[in-house]
C-alpha cells in the first residue's frame, strides 16, 4: 500500500541555513583576501589567521561560562566569520596582539555578554575594529604601501618574523618597511589625501603623489573591485539583498559628488571615495550582517543611505581617513527607530480604512 | 546585627554605593585611569562624606523641610571647597591631575543621598559612621576600577604616587609588565564603563556565597498558611 504523509507547510524548504549562509560569505572574501595579498603581500593572511584561531577559542571559553552547548553554537561558523572580517580589516604587519586582542572584545563584549548570536545590537567585527582604532592608533593606521613601490621584498618567514616580534629577519621594523625610496613614510590613499590638504595642499596636487594612480590610489582600486564581485557573488546566491549595498553606494555617490562639484580642492572625487579604503568590503560584507541591520526594505534603504551620509561627512570633516566601521556602528544604533518606523504593513491593515 | 554592624555591612556589599546603588558614576569612571588618582578621589570623597553627613546631623531639627536640599548642598560645598584647598596645598600634583571632579563632588549624589536618606533623620555618631563606611565602599571600588584600569592601560600600579604621598612615595610604583603602546581604551572613560560593568558582574556572582556568610537568615514575618490550596 502505498503511504501519504500529510505535513503542514511550508513544503519547499530553503536550504540557506545560518552555518550555510556564514560559509559563502567566507566564500565571497575570497577574491578580496587574494588582490589584498597580490597588493600587500601574505601579511592579511597570517592576521587572518590570528583572528580566526582567536575567535573560535574565546567562543568556546564564553560558551563554556555562559553554560551553553559548544559544538552547536560553534558550527554556526558566525565566529570564524567575525574573526575573517576583523582579519581584512586589520593592518597586514600589526603585531600578533592587536588581532587577538580585537577578536577577544568583539566575541565576548560585542557578541556573547549581549546574548549571542541574534542578539547583538553592535556589528561585532567593527566593535572590535575601533577597540583596536582608538585604542592603538599608531599600530592601525600602518598600512603598507602597495608592494610595487617597496623598496623591500619581503619573504614569507619575514611576514611571520615582523607580525611576531616586530622586526623582520634582517632586522627592519615595520615603520622602516613604510618608508618610500625617497626615504617618505607611505600611507594609504585616505590618510595621504587627509594629510596633505592639512599642510595646505588641493585635492589635485596631493593625487600627483606616488600612492596614487589614475584610478584613485594604488592597488586600492583593484581590491574595491574585487571584493565588489564577491559582493556581488552574494547578491546572485540570495545571501543579501541589493538594498543595503546599493543604498550605502549611492548615497555616497550622491553626497560625495555635491562636495566635490561645490568644493573639488579640498574634497577628493566620488570615484575616489567608491574605490578607496574600506568602501565595497563594508558596503556589501558588513553593513549586510542580518542581525545588526533594519529588516525591512525600505528600513534597510534608509539604513544603507545613512551609512552612505556618514562615510562622506567622516572622511571629509572627521578626524580619521576612514570611516567605514564608525558609520557602519553609528547606523546600528538607529536600528530599533528605523525598524519601528518602517515596519511593514499587514495585508488589510493600514490605508484611509484604519 | 546592632545598628553599626548593619551599616558597615550596608556600606561595603548590600548596598555599596558604587557597585549597587550606582551613585558618584562620573568620579568613578573620569578619574580612576590611575591608582593613585582613585586613592585621592576616595580620600577626599570620605572626608567631605564624614563632614557633611556630621554636620547635618547636628543641625537637622532647625532645617526647614521645604529648603532642606539647598542648605544640604551648601554645607556639602563649604566641605568640598575646604577638601580642595588642602588638595592644593598639600598635594598640588594631583590637585591639578583630579582637575574639575575636585569641585564636582558637591553635585556627587552619594553625598546628598546620605545626606538625605540617613543624617537628617538621626544621631551624630551613627550618621557619621554612615558617611565614613558609605565614603570606605565607594573608595574600594574606586581603588579596584583605578588598579584594573592602570594594570591593562600602562602596566604599572600606583604609578604618580609621589603626587599623593610625597616623594618617598616614588618606590610604590610598580611595572608589573612592560607595556609599549598603552591600551588608549581602557583608560578612556568607556574602558571604564566596560571595566565597571565586569566588577558588578562578578559582585553579582559573588553575592548568594557572601550573603550566606554574612547575614543572618531573615526570618519570615508572614504567618505560616496552615491550609494549602491547590489554586
Amino acid at each position: 500500500m502505498m503511504y501519504l504523509s500529510v505535513t503542514p507547510s511550508p513544503h519547499n524548504l530553503g536550504t540557506n541555513k545560518t552555518s550555510r549562509v556564514m560559509a559563502s560569505v567566507m566564500l565571497a572574501t575570497v577574491p578580496g583576501v587574494a588582490t589584498l595579498i597580490y597588493f600587500f603581500g601574505y601579511g592579511v593572511l597570517f592576521q587572518i589567521a590570528i583572528c580566526c584561531l582567536t575567535a573560535i577559542l574565546s567562543e568556546m571559553a564564553i560558551l563554556k561560562l555562559r553554560q551553553k552547548d559548544i559544538a552547536i553554537n560553534l558550527k554556526d561558523n558566525s565566529a570564524l566569520l567575525t574573526g575573517i572580517l576583523l582579519g581584512i580589516s586589520i593592518p597586514p604587519l600589526a603585531p600578533w596582539w592587536i588581532g587577538v586582542i580585537g577578536t577577544c572584545f568583539a566575541i565576548i563584549v560585542a557578541k556573547q555578554l549581549y546574548g549571542g548570536l541574534g542578539f547583538n545590537l553592535f556589528n561585532p567585527a567593527m566593535v572590535g575594529y575601533v577597540l583596536l582604532l582608538i585604542s592603538f592608533p599608531v599600530a592601525m593606521t600602518n598600512w603598507l604601501m602597495p608592494l610595487e613601490l617597496s623598496h623591500v621584498v619581503l619573504s614569507f618567514s619575514d611576514y611571520i618574523s615582523a607580525i611576531f616580534t616586530g622586526v623582520t629577519t634582517t632586522g627592519l621594523s615595520i615603520h622602516e618597511l613604510r618608508l618610500g625610496i625617497d626615504g617618505i613614510t607611505m600611507a594609504t590613499p585616505l590618510d595621504t589625501l587627509k594629510t596633505d590638504l592639512t599642510l595646505g595642499l588641493t585635492s589635485g596636487e596631493s593625487m600627483q603623489k606616488p600612492v596614487f594612480d589614475s584610478l584613485g590610489g594604488i592597488g586600492w582600486f583593484w581590491v574595491n573591485i574585487a571584493f565588489a564581485i564577491g559582493g556581488l557573488a552574494l547578491l546572485k546566491l540570495k545571501v543579501i539583498r541589493w538594498h543595503i549595498p546599493v543604498a550605502v553606494l549611492g548615497s555616497l555617490l550622491f553626497f560625495s559628488l555635491i562636495g566635490y562639484l561645490l568644493n573639488p580642492d579640498s574634497q577628493g572625487s566620488s570615484i575616489f571615495h567608491l574605490f578607496n579604503g574600506a568602501t565595497m568590503f563594508g558596503a556589501f560584507f558588513i553593513a549586510t550582517d542580518p542581525v545588526t541591520a533594519a529588516t525591512s526594505n525600505k528600513g534597510r534603504l534608509l539604513f544603507g543611505c545613512f551609512i552612505g551620509l556618514l562615510i562622506y561627512v567622516i572622511r571629509t570633516f572627521g578626524g580619521f581617513p576612514d570611516a567605514m566601521a564608525f558609520a557602519i556602528l553609528l547606523a546600528n544604533m538607529t536600528v530599533p527607530v528605523i525598524d519601528y518606523y518602517s515596519k511593514p504593513t499587514t495585508y488589510g491593515r493600514g490605508g484611509n480604512n484604519e | 546585627m546592632n545598628r553599626y554592624a548593619e551599616l558597615t555591612w550596608q556600606g561595603l556589599w548590600k548596598n555599596n554605593p558604587g557597585l549597587v546603588q550606582l551613585l558618584g558614576l562620573c568620579p568613578l569612571l573620569a578619574v580612576t585611569s590611575t591608582l593613585t588618582n582613585a586613592l585621592g578621589m576616595g580620600i577626599a570623597t570620605i572626608a567631605v562624606m564624614v563632614g557633611s553627613n556630621g554636620t547635618i546631623s547636628l543641625v537637622r531639627q532647625w532645617i526647614p523641610k521645604e529648603i532642606r536640599i539647598p542648605i544640604f548642598v551648601m554645607i556639602i560645598a563649604g566641605f568640598v571647597t575646604c577638601v580642595q584647598l588642602l588638595f592644593n596645598a598639600y598635594a598640588y600634583g594631583l590637585y591639578q591631575s583630579l582637575g574639575i571632579f575636585l569641585p564636582l563632588i558637591v553635585t556627587n549624589c552619594i553625598i546628598i543621598g546620605r545626606a538625605e536618606a540617613y543624617a537628617s533623620k538621626n544621631t551624630l555618631l551613627p550618621s557619621i559612621y554612615d558617611g565614613f563606611i558609605m565614603g570606605l565602599g565607594f573608595t574600594i571600588v574606586l581603588l579596584l576600577l583605578g588598579s584594573v584600569r592602570e594594570f591593562l592601560g600602562q602596566g604599572t600600579l600606583f604609578d604618580g604616587a609621589h603626587l599623593l604621598l610625597g616623594d618617598w612615595a616614588t618606590v610604590l610604583r610598580i611595572e608589573i609588565v612592560k607595556i609599549d603602546q598603552s591600551f588608549l581604551f581602557i583608560m578612556l572613560p568607556p574602558g571604564a564603563f566596560v571595566v565597571l560593568g565586569f566588577i558588578i558582574a562578578l559582585k553579582n556572582a559573588l553575592n548568594s556565597k557572601v550573603e550566606s556568610v554574612f547575614e543572618p537568615p531573615v526570618e519570615s514575618e508572614k504567618p505560616q498558611r496552615v491550609r494549602v490550596s491547590k489554586s
